[in-house]
């Protein structure tokens, strides 16, 4: 069961790799799982027993609830940091055009002659349908199917990174369960998580959604060549984005006619170059 | 409805940390500006502790506030909520510092007699 969001179910998520179609089911070790009886703290008896009411005794424990998740995030970030892997964590609503997104800028790189320099980690509740279009492309990636799931967890992106080995200096995109609450709170140790929201989805998302903004470090307002047939306000929308998150980067593009996309370009080559070499 | 499962985690985490021992009280860090709401969390509690040593237990919920710093007159404002403003007006302001906490602080277990 999903420890976070209630959404139950007793399978575990399903890895396939889409180059070889090898599938697997993941090992998710969740947060509930038994937390080490042994760290118990022995609770000391008095000697003389009191025949009154039963006292309490004062147990600290100072557990974090998400600190399962944060230890396998930080593992995985510094694992990334020593490849010098820079790992992106695509967010959004479903239909927000994530994938769409995703392909348009592989086919970019590919063409810039780095197809192998990007790897992909699709996050999808059920099908392969997204993984396929990823690997039309050309480019490595694993399906993570999470079932019932609503978000990935670092223990998920763990198991996916040992199925694809991303290679050092290469790019890494993680394409989220689309999903606007959840993955805000799981930290999957990237380096920065991208919101993608489109125009059809209304100007007020950045307010209706604050946490998921606030962890963004970019917003990427897609579907724009869609504004003159919605009411939707670029600058009340900038604006609302701003007051949860003022240092968002954003861009404005249309992944389907492929206006802006230079800009998103220019951010992620910004990103790599300033990794540490 | 993220908190329900937090509660769950909370509960499995507790009896077993309690080995059986009647529970009195479970405290809590949230962070005013983590996206659990305590009403919630409270609301969960009473059901998914039944049949669990910690049933009928009281759940102290410590709601920790983040900080931040505003860009425009240079205050220190104390965040309950992300859209909070400054006092001057502006939302203009770093990023928030804190109040993210979701933690089990402590919890008090009845002593055998």
């Amino acid at each position: 069961m999903c420890t976070t969001c209630g959404c139950s179910g007793g399978a575990r998520p399903l890895l396939t790799n889409t180059a070889t179609g090898k599938t697997s089911r993941l090992e998710v070790a969740h947060i509930e799982a038994p937390i080490g009886v042994a760290q118990r703290v022995p609770r000391p008896r008095a000697g003389v027993r009191s025949t009154a009411a039963p006292t309490a005794d004062l147990q600290h424990l100072e557990r974090d609830l998400l600190a399962h998740n944060n230890t396998i995030a930080a593992r995985i970030r510094d694992w990334l940091r020593a490849r010098n892997i820079l790992a992106l964590n695509l967010v959004s609503s479903p239909g927000a055009g994530k994938t769409t997104l995703l392909e348009r800028t592989l086919r970019h790189l590919r063409d810039l002659g780095d197809s192998t320099a990007v790897s992909v980690v699709e996050g999808d509740q059920e099908t392969r349908f997204d993984a396929e279009r990823i690997r039309a492309t050309g480019c490595p990636s694993v399906q993570v199917n999470t079932g019932t799931g609503c978000h990935l967890e670092a223990s998920m992106l763990a198991g996916a990174l040992e199925e694809l080995m991303p290679a050092p200096g290469s790019l890494l995109m993680i394409e989220n369960v689309g999903n606007l609450v959840c993955p805000a709170l799981f930290d999957l140790g990237e380096h920065a998580k991208v919101a993608i929201l489109s125009v059809t989805e209304g100007e007020d998302k950045p307010l209706k959604y604050p946490h998921m903004f606030r962890a963004a470090s970019l917003m990427i307002l897609n579907k724009i060549d869609l504004l003159p047939y919605v009411d939707f306000d670029v600058e009340t929308c900038l604006g609302f984005a701003r007051r949860v998150n003022p240092d968002i980067a954003v861009v404005q593009v249309s992944a389907r006619t492929g206006a802006g996309l230079p800009d998103w370009y220019a951010w992620l080559q910004a990103q790599q170059s300033a990794l540490p070499a | 409805m993220h908190e329900l499962s937090l509660v769950r985690s909370i509960v499995q985490t507790c009896s077993e940390y309690a080995g059986g021992a009647p529970v009195r009280r479970i405290t809590l860090e949230v962070g005013a500006l983590s996206c659990v709401m305590a009403e919630a969390l409270q609301f969960c509690f009473a059901a998914v502790s039944d049949g669990t040593p910690l049933a009928g237990a009281e759940l102290e919920i410590l709601r920790r506030p983040g900080y931040s710093r505003c860009r425009d007159c240079g205050a220190d404002i104390e965040l309950q909520s992300l859209l909070d403003v400054c006092a001057c007006g502006s939302a203009n302001m770093s990023p928030p510092q804190g109040g993210d906490q979701l933690r089990i602080q402590s919890m008090e277990i009845e002593e055998a007699l």
